[in-house]
């Protein structure tokens, strides 16, 4: 599964850069023949020309220096591919790279809610930092040395299979060994990593939570305890991390070391040989095989220093590749959302902005233009979020266009999911949800969506300056437009005090606001879309009664001649309501204005009035 | 900041030292190896010794394991002793933490403290390890390396270090040209990945305003941002590696040239100059270690900082020696009580002035202000959460500077507005309150917080786990298992900071009533938003801007503060519709 995961990848890098891979292959040969090159020198400079110099009486250096230049120019090439085949390996990881990112981010755009619902957001954001973290390391370092270490094997053990059969054996056997050495000690200490990574895990956990907890402990005089619980996972720590380190310090100094007894080895055999004229042994070969015996064994210590940022990197992958494979919201609908204006007393589809929307409704004998109204309409809806567990049941009800619609209840009772269900963030398993007449499953999500305004408990804006996040509600807003929204919204009076007013940088988090303030940002960027329909969910944080009321009027004065779906906590909201659904355990169980639903006596009054109907 | 951390090293003194003594022993072992490799080939091959072949080869087999046991020993020494050092940077620091007062815990963000205590002291235990290990290693291969070249031949020596100043020039200025870049790089980082994770938490509203492609879009040109920095820092790295082999080739061809005529004037040996060879990668190496090295050891002297600032963070708030051990009843008092959260000296501002209160031992006081009224400051001076500016705060008659911290802290059970539960069994967490609580003792106490109803129906009762922040229970619930977890310290004086907020009408009244039946002696404090919660006290504090702007029962404020009666109204008519 990593092990695909991690195929995968590569076959993706390489189709995407066919020729700037072959490129780096090709001058990583040229790169590894030039190193090997060099080996073989040794031989030759012994044996062809020191050996017979020293013989001679005239020395003649003229061969020597012609075959120094020839080194120089082999070794100038291989430089050159060098920095070449980094250069480019550098291209293709970064752009690798930053395809990985913009596909995920794109992909995780496209997804349906329930995935958010169903994966940690701690767990989604590595997959964008540690994981492609992981990819970087493999892809601009581990990949291209694999691959130049392997080349300069595979040329290393031709070339002294070339020059000497008995002493190649003796360099691949003990090759041998260190592969199963580095092996083994990769797997302990892979195996005490992953100890050191759940320690480290529990560690982080505990400290996370305790720095939340840090004045609920003051209060508590809970200080020495929580001392002493931090000491024993941090013992505990400390015993994994010095094991892991340990292995993973000992790796290099195994493979440095068993590389010197090779080449003791080698050297001793190769000078028996030499000295008792087997083999035909020269003292030059003996040169060459001590240093071909080291280029050997580099590479051996290279691979295994890279095998861990593999492994971590085909975890990565995996992770990276749940997130890319993991299905996308459908959207089947061709009905759209289109501009009208009035040519000769008929409604005709144009592409100015008018004000005026219509649906466009294509059907097999032409098209039907329905006027967007705003008329909502849920026919004997039945929805689970898994299949075992039904949360809704039978749920009827119409809101007509410009009627307000309440929904009370208990925690749970599915407020929040009906109002999902209107915007499709749910798709329903029986029953209809329609939309001015249309079934909102022939509805293009992107219209649908744009056809309802929604203001949400938890408020999230987004980086950037305040003007940017009213106008996420409609990108084609001019900046008076927004203005007005945020006067509607009565955030007007606090924006104009900040000191930079309109423009000033805002945090996700919004650090720099109150709640209340948040809020009200909220709320112009749901005026700004205007919407024919509005979902909204009234806040319960206890914000003060002064706040509130500020809040309160915002939202009344945007609710103003839309449909509107409220979950409701203020009384003023229900009052005020043309219908109430009285939700209780995915059902609607009491329905009508406040009053009907007072002289029923029924689990709305006991809500209301605190009392116990019939008491 | 160096001796702080230092300072920590204590039982791990001993592998500190251990650890580059081994390594030490190591270099050397690998810098002779090649040197005997040079006899043999000389006085051994050369002459046909079998007798000397044979001899230097024993010799070099016993050096390779007496360096192979030293490079197991170094590795071993090194891994401990900076696994040790990093156990006792976070038992330090959470220790000291723990020793942090309300104004040390504000002025740091709970983000940057786990930082401290995580990455942070990774960063450093890698460069603690570098340090006694790699940094030995290197410069000692390094120079020893050298010194063997000059010992075989000078004038050769004399290209090696030529080569070594050359080759760390270009390491270095390229580690220092990078460095900028890589932090711009960080930068970016940051920027991306918030943007990332208001996407994440923001899903609903990205969706809701179809703002799919105006993301995507945004994200693309964050993310080419970051493509381009990056490229252009690996890019600069690229010239690493060639450079390496260019001096190595460089080094290899002068070798040969200079060594062949130095053989064939025979002021030189074949043996000498295939050691020679083999030192080139050595001192190479020992180079680029160098220089990695130096980047964490940089990288890690800001990590180091962030620490010790931690770590040398001294408590604003001690508890007295031999501080009084009893505190006799619930009466609390303020006198010309003045408050800033700042230092004392810049005394421009107050919180809370000239506040001059008496509340008799179990009596019940209600606290009602708009946000930023100082509410949640005024009853966190009782406990010495924070230290009053001027003035003085006293409990049962004594300043609550003259008790001993734990003593006060357990007398006066406070729940914080911004309250948690810990992972953990229900029960696990009720013994916050009191360690040697008896199951019975925890039934009561939730019974009291009106929580018992629901305990009782989850399917663990008292077992229950609690998950993280006590995600698993609602705001209510949680709201009253941590009245409870207060309650079972059996204090003298009971503070809720709007702590039943969450809690309907009904259950907040049971409540209140359960407290004035069962725990009449204890003076109750309560901090609340609706008038309902606080009307039946025996007092009610109207706080506004951090002073007293009205002190009576609800009857009296009725009749003489407007703004009293006007929250009154609002709250009748708009009241909250809400039920847990």
């Amino acid at each position: 599964m990593k092990t695909n995961s991690l195929k995968r990848l590569l076959k993706d890098t390489f189709s995407n850069n066919k020729a700037r891979c072959l490129a780096v292959l090709a001058l990583i040969i040229v790169s590894a023949y030039a190193n090997v090159r060099g080996s073989m020198f040794m031989q030759n400079l012994v044996d062809d020309y020191i050996t017979p110099m020293l013989q001679s009486n005239h020395p003649d250096f003229g061969p020597l220096t012609a075959a120094i230049l020839k080194m120089v120019a082999i070794y100038a090439v291989g430089v050159l591919a060098t920095w070449l085949y980094n250069w480019i390996s550098v291209s293709i990881s970064m752009r690798t790279l930053k395809g990985v990112r913009d596909d995920l981010f794109q992909h995780m755009e496209a997804l349906p809610i329930s995935y958010f619902d169903t994966h940690a957001h701690g767990d989604i954001m590595s997959v964008y930092t540690n994981d492609t973290d992981t990819l970087r390391q493999i892809l601009s370092q581990s990949i291209p040395m694999a691959v130049n270490s392997l080349v300069t094997i595979i040329s290393v053990t031709i070339t002294m299979l070339i020059l000497n059969v008995p002493m190649a054996c003796f360099t691949l056997g003990m090759g041998v060994i260190m592969i199963i050495a580095s092996r083994n000690v990769s797997r302990k200490s892979s195996h005490y990593f992953r100890g050191q990574q759940k320690s480290l895990g529990k560690v982080d956990g505990f400290i996370e939570e305790m720095m939340e907890g840090s004045k609920v402990i003051k209060v508590f005089t809970h200080e020495q305890q929580s001392i002493e619980d931090f000491n024993k996972i941090n013992d505990q720590l400390f015993e994994d991390a010095s094991n892991a380190n340990k292995y993973a310090n000992v790796l290099m100094p195994i493979l440095g070391n068993l590389g010197y007894i090779s080449l003791v080895i080698n050297a001793l055999g190769g000078s028996l040989l030499a000295i008792h004229g087997m083999a035909g042994l020269t003292l030059g070969t003996i040169a060459a095989f001590v240093q071909l015996n080291r280029s050997f064994n580099g590479p051996i210590g290279q691979i295994s220093t890279q095998l861990n940022a593999i492994v971590m990197a085909g975890a990565g992958a995996e992770r990276i590749y749940e997130l890319l494979d993991a299905p996308v919201e459908v959207d089947e609908g061709r009905v759209t959302l289109v501009n009208g204006k009035k040519v000769n007393g008929q409604w005709v589809e144009c592409n100015e902005h008018t004000n005026h929307w219509f649906w466009r409704h294509p059907h097999d004998n032409g098209i039907e233009y329905v006027e967007l109204k705003g008329d909502v309409r849920f026919h004997d809806v039945y929805f689970s979020y898994t299949p075992d567990k039904e949360i809704l049941h039978d749920i009827n009800l119409f809101a007509k266009p410009g009627q307000k619609i309440a929904f009370v209840g208990a925690t749970g009772a599915g407020k929040t999911t009906i109002t999902n269900l209107i915007n499709r963030f749910y798709d329903i398993q029986k029953g209809s949800i329609t939309y001015d007449g249309i079934d909102v499953k022939l509805i293009k999500k992107a219209d649908l969506r744009r056809s309802l305004g929604i203001v949400l408990q938890d408020v999230n804006l987004f980086s950037g300056t305040i003007m940017d996040n009213i106008r996420y509600g409609n990108l084609n807003a001019t900046d008076d437009e927004c203005i007005a929204a945020a006067k509607l919204a009565n955030a007007h009076d606090f924006i104009k005090h900040l000191e930079h007013g309109y423009q000033t940088q805002i945090d996700g988090t919004g650090e720099n606001l109150s709640q209340g303030q948040r809020q009200l940002i909220s709320i112009a960027r749901a005026a700004v879309a205007d919407p024919p329909v509005l979902i909204l969910d009234e806040a319960t944080s206890s914000i003060d009664t002064h706040t509130e009321k500020i809040v309160q009027d915002g939202m009344d004065k945007l609710m103003a001649g839309r449909t509107v779906f409220v979950i409701a906590h203020r009384l003023s909201t229900i009052q005020n309501s043309n219908a109430i659904m009285v939700l209780d355990n995915g059902r609607i169980i009491e329905r009508g204005d406040h009053d009907d639903l007072l002289r029923q006596k029924g689990v709305y009054y006991q809500l209301y009035t605190g009392k116990k109907a019939n008491a | 900041m160096i001796r702080t951390i230092l300072n920590q090293v204590k039982e791990y003194k001993k592998a500190s030292w251990l650890a580059p003594a081994w390594v030490a022993l190591e270099v050397i072992l690998e810098v002779f190896i090649p040197y005997m490799l040079s006899i043999m080939i000389d006085q051994g091959i050369n002459q046909g010794n079998v007798n000397v072949v044979i001899r230097c080869a024993v010799i070099m087999l016993i050096a390779s394991f007496i360096s192979l046991f030293a490079g197991f020993q170094s590795g071993k020494y090194a891994a401990i002793a900076s696994s040790g050092l990093a156990k006792n940077l976070r038992k330090a620091e959470y220790k000291n933490i723990q020793n942090f007062s309300f104004k040390e815990i504000d002025s740091y963000s709970n983000s940057s403290l786990i930082t401290r205590m995580t990455t942070d002291i990774t960063n450093v235990q890698n460069a603690y390890m570098m340090v006694i290990r790699t940094c030995v290693r290197a410069p000692l291969m390094l120079v020893a390396s050298l010194f063997m070249t000059f010992r075989i031949s000078p004038a050769i020596g004399r290209w090696f270090l030529w080569a070594v100043i050359f080759l760390g020039i270009v390491l270095f200025s390229v580690t220092i040209i990078v460095h900028p870049i890589f932090n711009r790089l960080f930068r970016e980082y940051d920027q991306l990945n918030k943007s990332i994770q208001e996407n994440v938490n923001g899903i609903r509203v990205v969706k809701a305003y179809v703002r799919e492609p105006y993301e995507n879009e945004r994200f693309a040109r964050e993310s080419s941002i970051i493509f381009k920095i990056q490229r252009r820092a690996e890019r600069i790295l690229t010239i690493n590696s060639p450079a390496m082999q260019l001096t190595a080739y460089f080094l290899i061809i002068a070798i040969s040239w200079f060594g062949a005529h130095m053989i064939v004037s025979n002021t030189f040996t074949t043996g000498g100059l295939v050691t020679l060879f083999t030192y080139i990668m050595n001192i190479l190496m020992s180079l680029m270690m160098l220089s990695m090295v130096m980047v964490m050891i940089v990288m890690s002297i800001a990590s180091g900082e962030r620490i010790a600032e931690i770590i040398n963070q001294k408590s604003s708030l001690v508890s007295p020696e031999n501080g009084l051990t009893e505190v006799a009843d619930g009466s609390i008092d303020f006198q010309n009580v003045y408050f800033n959260y700042g230092k004392n000296d810049q005394a421009d501002e107050y919180v809370l002035s000239n506040i001059n209160l008496h509340i008799p031992s179990g009596s019940t006081i209600g606290i009602l202000g708009p946000t930023g009224s100082s509410k949640s400051s005024l009853v966190q001076l009782i406990p010495r959460l924070y230290d009053v500016t001027a003035g003085e705060v006293k409990v049962a008659g004594r300043n609550v500077k003259e008790y001993d911290l734990d003593t006060l802290r357990n007398n006066v059970a406070m729940v914080l507005q911004k309250n948690v539960l810990f992972s953990g069994t229900i029960k696990e967490n009720m013994r916050w309150g009191n360690a040697q609580a008896t199951d019975e003792q925890i039934e009561a106490a939730c019974k009291l917080a009106q929580a018992d109803e629901f305990i009782q129906k989850m399917p663990d009762k008292y077992d229950t786990y609690i998950e993280r922040g006590g995600a698993n229970v609602s705001g209510g619930q949680r709201q009253r298992l941590c009245i409870a977890r207060a309650l079972l310290k059996e204090p003298k004086i009971l503070i809720l900071d709007d702590s039943t907020s969450a809690v309907d009408t009904k259950t907040d009244a049971l409540i209140r009533q359960a407290f004035r039946d069962q725990i009449p002696n204890t003076t109750k404090l309560i901090i609340a938003q609706r008038i309902s919660s606080v009307q039946d006290a025996d007092q009610i504090v109207m706080l506004d801007n951090g002073k007293i702007q009205a002190v009576g029962t609800h009857d009296e404020l009725m009749q003489t503060n407007a703004t009293y009666r006007e929250i009154y109204e609002t709250q009748q008519k708009g009241g909250d519709f809400d039920e847990n």
